[in-house]
C-alpha cells in the first residue's frame, strides 16, 4: 500500500523551486491529530488540487500552511523562504461559509481588502488601486455588482468576489479552500478560466477540491490526504484507483473507483 | 426661554454647558469605538469590560490613601479602573483561548466576579476612617454633579485619541472583523487586533465611567453601532454615523436631563439613545420595519401584475379585480380585459424573462440566488451576463407572444 510506504516522520529536504512546501507538519484540535507529520511539496506554475474524505484534514492542511492556525510542528516554505517573509506573494480564498455575508461591506470594499497590506494603516485607497479592484472584478465577471451590499449575492457570485479579492493581491501563489463547493455551473467555469490564465502567466494555484470527477480536466498536480499523506504526483500517475482507494477507503464505491480510472486511461 | 432651550443652547450655566460637552464628546467616542466590537459580534465584552472597572476603583483608593491622600484623585482612580479592566479583558481571551469554554461563560463569569469583589472593595472602604470615601459609589451609575473642568478635559483628550485609534486601525479591525482567517493569511496578528479592538473600548469606558457610570456604557457603546447598523450598507460608514448617533443621545441627554430637576443624566443619554434606535428600527430605508412592510407591499403588487401579464401571454382570462386594475392603470389592458399593443409587448417580454428564470432554477441549486426571483427584478440584476447567456442558449430563440 502506497500508505504503507508513506506513512513515516522521516522528512525530505524541500525542493527550493517549490512553490509551497510543507515538512513534517502536524495540526491538532484537542490531543487528535487531523493533520500527522504530512510533508507536501506543490510545484510552481501548477494547478494542484489537494484531496480527501470530508474530516481528512484538506483545510487545516491550507490554514495551518498559511498559518491561519497554529501547528503543532512542521515547517512551511514559499518558494523556499519561510511563510513571513513570503506573505506578499501568497493570496488565499477562504470558503466561503467561514464570513458573515449580512456584514456592512459592498463587492468593491471586500475586493479592496486584497489591498490593505499593500495601502497600510495610513496609506489612502488611490483611484488607481479602486480601477484595480474594478479590473479583478471584470476579469470573475462581476463588474456590474460593485456597489452590492455582499449580502445580495449568490454563493456563485460570493464566491467570485473571494476569488476577486484575491486577484487584488496579485500573488505568485493561490490558495483556495473548496472554491467550487456550492457554486452554479456558469460560476465553476469562470473560475477554473481565471485560475488556468493565472497559471499561463506563471502563478501556482493550490486548491481543496471535493469534486473527484473533475480532477482529471482542472489539475496537473494532486495531494491526497487523509490525516497522513497518502500521495502526491502527477495527476496522471498518482491519480489512480490504487491511491484512491488508500485515501478513502471503503467510502468509495468500486464502480465509481473505475470510472474514474477509465476516465483517466481514456485522456 | 424654556429651561430645555437654554440648556440646548448652553445657556443653562457652566456646570450645565460643561456637562453637555462632555457628554456629546464621551458619545461621539463609545459609538464609533463601539462599532467594531458590534460588527465583531462580542458587544457584551463591553459589559464584562465595564464591571471590571469598579475592584479598579476600589484598588486606587485603597492605595492612595494609604500613600497619604485623600484618594480623590481622579487620574489615580481611572488608572485604576483601566487596569482592573484590562485583567479582565485578557481573563476573558485567556479562558475562551485556552479551555473549552465559551466567550459568552467568560464574560458572564469575569463580569460577576470581578463585579462582586469591587463591591466587597466599596463596602471595606466605608467603613474605612481616613480618606473622603463619599460619592465613590457614583461610579455605579454616574454623576454629573460637581463635574469638574478637568473632568471634560479627560473626556475630550480620552475621547479623541480613541476616535483616532478607530480611524487608524479601521482596515485591520474591518478586516478581523468580517474575515478573521484572511486577515490572519494576510499576515495580520489577530489577536493583537481583537486585544486593540477592546482595549479602545475599555479606554472609553473608564473615560466614561464618571458620567455614565459602568453599569450603563455599555449601553453607549452598543446602541449606537446598532442603530447605525440601519442606515448604511459599509462599515467605514457605520463608525461615523454611529459616532453621530452617541455624540447626539449625548448632547440631547445631558439638555433634558439639566432642563429639569431630578432626572438622572446617565440614563436620560441612554434613553435617548434607545429613542434614535427605535425610530431608526421602525422607519430606516432598507432594513427598517416600515420599509419592510413598504416592500412586502409593492411586492404584492409585483407579483400580481406578473402573474396578470403571464396571463396575457398565455391568453389566459384575468381572474382577480386587483390585478386587472393594475394592469389597466398602466394601460396594459383595457377594462373588459383585452390586451393593449403595450400589454402584449410586455408580456411578450416577461414571458421569456420567466422562461430564463426557469431554466436558472434548472441549473442553479442555490435558494438564495433563485429566492431572489420576485417577478418583477430583470434576470439580468440578479445574473452575471455569461450567466444569462448560458440561459438563452438552453432556451432557444425568443418566441413572439400571438396576438389577441
Amino acid at each position: 500500500m502506497v500508505a504503507a510506504q508513506d506513512g513515516r516522520i522521516a522528512q525530505e529536504p524541500p525542493p527550493s523551486d517549490a512553490a509551497l512546501a510543507v515538512r513534517g507538519l502536524t495540526v491538532s484540535y484537542g490531543e487528535k491529530p487531523a493533520v500527522f507529520s504530512v510533508d507536501a511539496t506543490f510545484p510552481a506554475k501548477t494547478m494542484s488540487a489537494i484531496i480527501g474524505p470530508n474530516g481528512a484534514g484538506k483545510s487545516t492542511l491550507l490554514k495551518a500552511a498559511l498559518g491561519v492556525i497554529p501547528r503543532l510542528s512542521g515547517e512551511i516554505l514559499v518558494f523556499g523562504k519561510p511563510i513571513d517573509q513570503a506573505r506578499d506573494r501568497i493570496a488565499y480564498v477562504p470558503q466561503r461559509a467561514s464570513v458573515d455575508w449580512d456584514f456592512p461591506t459592498t463587492v468593491l470594499d471586500v475586493v479592496q481588502m486584497g489591498l490593505y497590506r499593500k495601502v497600510g494603516l495610513l496609506g489612502r485607497l488611490s483611484g488607481a488601486m479602486a480601477a484595480r479592484a474594478r479590473d479583478c472584478l471584470a476579469r470573475v465577471g462581476m463588474q456590474d455588482f460593485a456597489h452590492r451590499q455582499i449580502g445580495q449575492l449568490s454563493g456563485g457570485q460570493q464566491q467570485r468576489v473571494f476569488l476577486a479579492r484575491a486577484l487584488a493581491q496579485d500573488a505568485d501563489l493561490y490558495l483556495l479552500d473548496e472554491p467550487f463547493a456550492g457554486v452554479d455551473a456558469a460560476t465553476e467555469r469562470a473560475i477554473i478560466d481565471v485560475l488556468k490564465t493565472l497559471q499561463s502567466e506563471g502563478k501556482a494555484v493550490v486548491a481543496v477540491h471535493h469534486d473527484l470527477s473533475t480532477v482529471r480536466d482542472y489539475f496537473d498536480h494532486v495531494f491526497l490526504i487523509n490525516v497522513r499523506r497518502i500521495a502526491e504526483g502527477p495527476v496522471a500517475t498518482t491519480f489512480t484507483a490504487e491511491t484512491l482507494q488508500a485515501t478513502y477507503g471503503g467510502r468509495l464505491a468500486a464502480t465509481h473507483l473505475d470510472e474514474l480510472a477509465v476516465a483517466g486511461g481514456a485522456q | 426661554m424654556s429651561p430645555f432651550f437654554e440648556a440646548l443652547l448652553l445657556q443653562a450655566g457652566y456646570n450645565a454647558a460643561l456637562v453637555a460637552i462632555g457628554a456629546a464628546l464621551l458619545g461621539f467616542a463609545a459609538g464609533s469605538s463601539g462599532t467594531f466590537l458590534f460588527l465583531r459580534k462580542r458587544a457584551l465584552v463591553s459589559d464584562a469590560v465595564a464591571h471590571a472597572t469598579l475592584p479598579g476603583v476600589g484598588l486606587a483608593f485603597i492605595v492612595m490613601v494609604s500613600l497619604g491622600g485623600d484618594g480623590r484623585s481622579l487620574l489615580g482612580l481611572l488608572l485604576g479602573s483601566a487596569l482592573t479592566a484590562w485583567i479582565g479583558l485578557l481573563t476573558i481571551e485567556w479562558i475562551t483561548r485556552r479551555t473549552r469554554l465559551a466567550e459568552d461563560a467568560a464574560i458572564g463569569a469575569v463580569l460577576g466576579v470581578f463585579f462582586g469583589i469591587g463591591i466587597v472593595l466599596l463596602t471595606v472602604i466605608q467603613s474605612m476612617s481616613a480618606g473622603r470615601q463619599a460619592g465613590l459609589e457614583s461610579f455605579l451609575l454616574g454623576s454629573t454633579a460637581g463635574m469638574l473642568f478637568q473632568d471634560a478635559v479627560v473626556i475630550a483628550v480620552g475621547g479623541s485619541l480613541t476616535v483616532f485609534a478607530t480611524w487608524l486601525l479601521r482596515r485591520p479591525m474591518t478586516l478581523v472583523a468580517f474575515d478573521g482567517d484572511y486577515a490572519a493569511a494576510l499576515g495580520y496578528d489577530v489577536r493583537r487586533i481583537d486585544l486593540l479592538m477592546m482595549g479602545l473600548v475599555m479606554a472609553v469606558t473608564v473615560i466614561g465611567l464618571k458620567l455614565v457610570g459602568l453599569i450603563l456604557i455599555v449601553a453607549m457603546l452598543i446602541i449606537p453601532a446598532v442603530t447605525a447598523r440601519f442606515w448604511t450598507e459599509r462599515s467605514g460608514r457605520v463608525i461615523w454615523v454611529a459616532g453621530a448617533v452617541g455624540g447626539l443621545s449625548g448632547y440631547l441627554g445631558a439638555v433634558l436631563s439639566a432642563s429639569a430637576p431630578a432626572l438622572p443624566t446617565g440614563p436620560i443619554i441612554v434613553l435617548v439613545a434607545a429613542v434614535l434606535f427605535v425610530v431608526s428600527l421602525l422607519f430606516a430605508p432598507g432594513r427598517g420595519v416600515l420599509a419592510a412592510v413598504l416592500r412586502h407591499r409593492s411586492f404584492q403588487a409585483r407579483v400580481h401584475r406578473r402573474q396578470g401579464l403571464l396571463a396575457l401571454a398565455a391568453q389566459h382570462p384575468i381572474r382577480e379585480a386587483y390585478t386587472l386594475r393594475l394592469l389597466a392603470r398602466e394601460g396594459l389592458v383595457r377594462p373588459d380585459g383585452v390586451p393593449t399593443e403595450a400589454g402584449r409587448a410586455q408580456a411578450a417580454k416577461v414571458a421569456r424573462d420567466e422562461r430564463r428564470w426557469d431554466v436558472a432554477r434548472e441549473i442553479h441549486q442555490d435558494a438564495g440566488l433563485t429566492g431572489r426571483y420576485d417577478g418583477v427584478t430583470p434576470i439580468e440584476e440578479v445574473f452575471t451576463a455569461d450567466e444569462i447567456t448560458e440561459f438563452d442558449r438552453r432556451l432557444g430563440p425568443p418566441t413572439a407572444v400571438g396576438g389577441a
